[in-house]
């Protein structure tokens, strides 16, 4: 089976549903810092200039003045690319927003390999790892457009903290239009007894890929998309763990503080099995196109296989 | 201009003072804390708390009130006392400061204190955050005010200059800005760390209304208020000359007096003078 790639770009899916939902509820506020065209948000600055706030280049002031509307009882969006979040102004994200219970949609773009052509310098390897160690944070990652569309909603009324990992660009497309998600619910995208693949954001797509080459070795890959890195769905986990007795984790970050991490607390402290962690393996990122980088840093499907097939040796041999 | 009305001033004197022994007191009992930042801004407090804040205390987050971002989060205990004078908790309950499980933690923390209307600490962040407060105000088309304070040091973090620049844009007239002006931070004095200059020129110039008083006057305190409620479409910000420790004889601008420990002798004398001082 081929993916289709969307003809949407999933910050425009992401916004035009903002949008549609602001014309519903006036305290929805958009903050961006600077990036209002890469992002999108230019777009709802144009449908709703008095409820959008382009803050300049000023990332923590951004979150700081998010924070106050959201004492005042305001819904605030705020944007810029995940690096720029969860490094400049994590300070604030931790005080401002979480320590104080301020409700901020903390909207992160460009994750990992993604950021492709602004390089090692915007890539945000680290910024999962980083906001999961925040208290009352939920972390999310949608994975293509009928999930960015659904959880839009969600996300604004959630009580708590969110931060929201966008990837810009046209998704390849996972979900049939109407499928319904839970904020801290996996989903199971296809099933398997030999090994769980367990896949975030683009990783997903290639997680499916992984397992149609595994069927043709004889493998029964089931694959799971972990969209909430926190609350995780530990319920989910664990049965894949007793189910499949191997998982590999796939994520668009680096292996240490991710979705792997994460997976690997769940497992250790309830059902140990042989584990394998596909991602930046400890890197820092680089320039260059996404095909490119995804290759560079071992994160295809193949890469995948590989490790699929070294985690059910380790199960065959119960290490 | 208007001016306070000599009866109001006594009575804000008075509760400056009721500021100070209460702080005094309430630090005193656990021996060490944030005794120098505190008494600078007492004055301060009393004339926002005592004439010109819209506050309800049975009531702290009435819908209505005017706000008081303490971004100098560590002058808490100065606010606590403030909060408990004007009937928010029972004074009692400043004894407790920075116990196991209080409710008045060193810095000030939306919810754990009635009254407390944002949480600060981390120098910087209560500016920003008292700027989206103000904007809230304005998106709903209320009138209610919003106060921050910020410290001198404070204004050397990176955060306060975003702030600046951004408030100043803003040009919100529902906002006044203070800076305690004490001349002092942790490490020592001002001028010898990493100097401000001119502060009032920076912010001028960066498009505010710039007043500078002294941050012990109530009466000049309170006439600089009812100037920046006067000067509409601009950001406000009132720079108070203070003295770090104010008050306080063993703090009043010493050296490193931002955190400091201390004997209950030391406390009592302070209260000794101080009442003294009061009934002159």
């Amino acid at each position: 089976m081929t993916l289709i790639r969307d003809d949407r770009a999933m910050k425009d899916v992401y916004i035009d549903t903002l949008i549609k939902l602001a014309s519903e509820d006036k305290n929805i506020v958009v903050l961006d810092a600077d990036l209002m065209n890469s992002n999108s948000t230019i777009r709802f600055m144009k449908t709703y200039p008095d409820r959008a706030i382009n803050v300049g280049v000023q990332e923590a002031n951004m979150i700081g003045v998010a924070a106050g509307l959201a004492a005042t009882g305001k819904i605030p969006f705020s944007h810029t690319f995940s690096c720029f979040n969860t490094r400049r102004a994590l300070d604030q994200i931790y005080m401002s927003v979480a320590y104080a219970k301020l409700n901020v949609r903390v909207v992160g773009t460009d994750p990992g390999i993604t950021a492709a052509f602004n390089g090692g310098t915007h890539m945000p390897l680290e910024d999962l790892g980083v906001v999961r160690g925040i208290p009352t944070m939920t972390v999310i990652e949608p994975v293509d457009n009928v999930m960015m569309e659904a959880l839009v909603s969600d996300v604004a009324y959630y009580d708590g903290p969110i931060y929201l990992r966008i990837n810009r660009k046209e998704p390849l497309k996972i979900y049939a239009p109407g499928t319904k998600f839970t904020i801290g619910k996996g989903m199971t995208l296809r099933d398997g007894d030999d090994v769980t693949l367990i896949a975030s954001g683009i990783m997903v797509a290639e997680a499916l890929h992984a397992a149609e080459l595994l069927e043709e070795q004889g493998v029964r890959a089931r694959v799971v998309n972990i969209f909430t890195l926190k609350p995780i769905d530990k319920d989910l986990i664990v049965s894949c763990a007793q189910e499949t007795g191997a998982i590999v984790t796939c994520e668009n970050h680096n292996i240490i503080n991710g979705l792997g991490s994460a997976v690997a607390e769940v497992l250790a402290e309830n059902h140990p099995v042989p584990l394998e962690r596909v991602g930046v393996q400890d890197f820092f990122g680089e320039v260059g196109p996404l095909d490119y980088l995804q290759k560079r840093f071992a994160m295809t499907a193949e890469d995948i296989v590989q490790k699929a097939q070294r985690c059910l040796s380790r199960k065959d041999k119960g290490v | 201009m208007n001016t306070v009305q000599a009866s109001d001033q006594k009575r804000l004197e008075d509760f400056a003072h009721q500021i100070r022994v209460a702080t005094l007191k309430e630090l005193g009992h656990r021996g060490f804390g944030h005794l120098g930042g505190a008494m600078s801004v007492v004055e301060l407090l009393a004339v926002l708390y005592g004439g010109v804040m819209k506050i309800n205390p049975q009531d702290p987050n009435w819908a209505e009130r005017d706000w008081l971002v303490l971004s100098k989060g560590h002058a808490g205990p100065a606010l606590y006392a403030t909060l408990a004078l004007k009937g928010y908790f029972p004074e009692e309950m400043l004894l407790t400061l920075n116990e196991g499980g209080t409710k008045l933690p060193s810095h000030a923390d939306r919810n754990l204190t009635p009254g407390v209307d944002m949480t600060t600490g981390s120098l910087g962040q209560g500016f920003s955050t008292g700027l989206g407060v103000a904007l809230g105000h304005k998106l709903d088309g209320k009138d209610n005010f919003v106060y921050i304070v910020l410290g001198d040091g404070e204004c050397q973090e990176g955060q306060v200059w975003e702030g600046v620049l951004f408030g100043g844009n803003a040009k919100l007239d529902n906002l006044i800005v203070f800076v305690d002006f004490n001349k002092q931070q942790l490490d020592g004095f001002v001028d010898d760390i990493n100097p401000l200059g001119d502060l009032g020129a920076k912010w001028e110039e960066f498009g505010w209304h710039v007043q500078k008083v002294d941050g012990h006057n109530v009466a000049e305190i309170y006439a600089a208020i009812e100037e920046a409620k006067a000067a509409k479409g601009k950001s406000s910000v009132i720079i108070l000359d203070t003295i770090k420790g104010k008050g306080c004889h063993f703090a009043e601008a010493v050296e490193l007096n931002h955190h400091m420990r201390f004997t209950q002798e030391q406390i009592a004398e302070s209260l000794a003078i101080l009442e003294g001082g009061a009934s002159s």
